[in-house]
């Protein structure tokens, strides 16, 4: 009954979440990282999250 | 309740609005099959068991640093707003500014009395995960925003708003342009989130929140061109200049 209950949570928070197209959450995650990279090697980083999930958005839709 | 910060009052009301939606026409829509006393007995329950575990949740999120806070929410809020954004662009594409559509259930095996348990369950069901999310947007914006006075007026108005015009216009609330509120939405989880996930990385944004704006002007695009694309392609004719 314990699994089946924590089954449900982390189905509940993985559709919250990460919904029908993990690639999203995934994109995210990249650029993010990226973005951190950049940053400790001193350069302006601000934009590339918004490109890049703009994009993904984009590449997400064309897949459906 | 003072409002401090007016745009996480809007965003948060528009952004539990859709939530708050979804949990009224679900109670609505129970309640007008199956009966009102179990559906607002199950609604009731699902209130009580949401504000045990916003209690809980609320007092774990503030031991949480700042940064850690806005990296972590941000991420999350940008990737549900990114999924509202892309359900939201192809529901307009595909239906325009329509309505929700009808909800349905079958009236057979309703007991005569006693608790409805099928009217409870889904009623509580409805409240509880809705409730949950709404809980979600209004911890992630008031704390990240250092306004969750601001926040729980958003959603406490978007309750009342919500609910009140769903049990004074039954029929009618089933038909909100949900779509069209989605993407708007979508759009405002997305720029927040997007900020406040870069911002926790210690990343500066040019002009501080003034961004925010800018992050809204250019999701909002996207999401136009995005909409216009699928139409094109969905209805192909409509890319083509009238002749004659």
């Amino acid at each position: 009954m314990i699994l089946r209950w924590l089954e449900g949570f982390g189905r509940f928070w993985y559709d919250f979440i990460i919904g029908d197209d993990w690639t999203i959450a995934a994109t995210v995650a990249a650029a993010l990282t990226a973005t951190w990279l950049l940053h400790l090697a001193g350069l302006d980083a601000w934009w590339l999250l918004p490109f890049a999930v703009v994009i993904e958005v984009g590449l997400s839709l064309r897949s459906d | 309740m003072a409002v401090s910060n007016p745009s996480v009052f809007v965003t948060t009301f528009l952004a539990s609005a859709v939530e708050v939606i979804e949990m009224v026409i679900i109670i609505v829509g129970v309640g007008t099959v199956r009966g009102w006393r179990s559906t607002w007995l199950g609604a009731g329950a699902g209130l009580a068991v949401l504000a045990v575990l916003v209690l809980v949740f609320g007092t774990a999120l503030q031991a949480v640093p700042i940064d850690t806070l806005r990296l972590v929410i941000g991420s999350l809020l940008l990737v549900f707003g990114l999924q509202w954004l892309r359900k939201g662009i192809r529901r307009v594409a595909a239906h325009g500014l329509r309505g929700m559509g009808d909800w349905s259930a079958s009236a057979e095996g309703i007991p005569t009395h006693g608790v409805d348990w099928t009217a409870f369950l889904l009623s509580f069901k409805g409240v509880l995960l809705e409730g949950l999310e709404v809980a979600f947007i209004v911890v992630s914006f008031g704390l990240t925003a250092q306004a969750l006075g601001s926040a729980v007026a958003g959603a406490a108005a978007a309750f009342v708003v919500i609910a009140v015009a769903g049990v004074a216009t039954r029929n009618v609330v089933q038909r909100i342009p949900r779509s069209a509120l989605q993407l708007l939405v979508g759009t405002l989880l997305s720029s927040f989130g997007t900020f406040w996930a870069v911002e926790g990385l210690g990343v500066a944004w040019p002009a501080d929140e003034i961004a925010i704006l800018a992050l809204i002007g250019w999701y909002a695009l996207a999401a136009a061109g995005y909409t216009t694309l699928l139409r094109r392609r969905a209805h192909p004719l409509l890319a083509q200049p009238s002749q004659g």
